[in-house]
């Protein structure tokens, strides 16, 4: 947990340090019983492989989730979340190994718009490859 | 087969309540990896200015599929799900959902369109409580690929 950010501090440009989240196989079952989303491209290596996925991929809300995350740490417990959008532009695949893959998620102040709402444009990548595109979060600061 | 244009505007019956529950929402924050308390502890979401644990921002998936997937299965509309991939997703919320919170998911079909060998659905889901105050808007594209090459 970060501490509070408040509006009156924050700096349009400002730099979020970047973080790295694991996702593991176990993370991706515990995903699909958690969400519902049973799809078997999340968990089944055979038939992801079989519609010519280079392996088991995470689910696009398992990553959309780290990068609010991301949000959440930065701003703080008295921060809300107004607007969170992400596009999904190439899929996390997680190997069968001990260090699955590395989500790293990266931020910046993008702008302030008013009445205590601070955009933040994001990034995500795994393996060196951009995950997310155009991902932007509007988070009402105190 | 090409996904069903005639369908944009098509509005799908709100669900069932769903009543969010703290149990329901640690599960939820414990499978993304996230320790935040405020996910778990009401003294700490209570210090954050909330009235009981509150959940993660995407939480709302889990609710606004429940709405969205009588579209997504609606025969006539003709999706192939086995090719289906998640392209885009967004939120607007009024407030975080918390635990207590009853609430329904009513999907409409704001778009389809075609992009090359690609078709696009985007539903537009509204989470409101039973009460009727709206908590969460949520925006999904889904992209069924080569669908348009009949």
């Amino acid at each position: 947990m970060s501490d509070q950010v408040n509006y009156e501090d924050v700096e349009v440009g400002a730099e979020i340090p970047a973080v790295s989240y694991p996702a593991t196989r176990l993370s991706l079952v515990k995903y699909c019983g958690a969400s519902g989303d049973f799809n078997v491209i999340h968990w089944n290596e055979r038939i992801a492989r079989s519609v010519g996925l280079p392996n088991v991929i995470a689910h696009g809300m398992f990553t959309m989730a780290q990068a609010g995350r991301f949000v959440t740490d930065w701003a703080g417990p008295g921060a809300t979340v107004a607007e969170f959008g992400v596009r999904f532009s190439a899929p996390v695949v997680v190997p069968d190994d001990d260090a699955g893959a590395e989500i790293e998620v990266t931020g910046k102040v993008e702008e302030k718009l008013g009445d205590n709402r601070v955009a933040l444009a994001l990034t995500a990548r795994s393996a060196g490859i951009k995950v997310l595109a155009r991902a932007r979060a509007i988070v009402k600061l105190p | 087969m090409a996904i069903n244009r005639e369908y944009v505007g098509r509005a799908y019956p709100a669900t069932e309540p769903y009543e969010v529950s703290r149990v329901k929402i640690a599960e939820f924050a414990d499978a993304i990896g996230d320790p935040n308390p405020v996910y778990r502890d009401v003294a700490a979401a209570r210090a954050a200015g909330h009235a009981d644990v509150i959940a993660p921002p995407t939480f709302a998936i889990v609710i606004s599929m429940a709405g969205s997937g009588g579209a997504i299965a609606d025969p006539g509309l003709g999706l192939n799900y086995a090719l289906v991939v998640h392209g885009e997703q967004r939120f607007e919320y009024s407030r975080p959902i918390a635990a207590g919170d009853v609430v329904t998911a009513q999907a409409t079909i704001s778009d389809i369109r075609a992009v090359g060998t690609l078709s696009m659905l985007t539903t537009s889901t509204e989470i409101r409580t039973v009460a009727g105050e709206h908590v969460c808007t949520a925006l999904s594209t889904l992209v069924e690929r080569g669908s348009s090459g009949e």
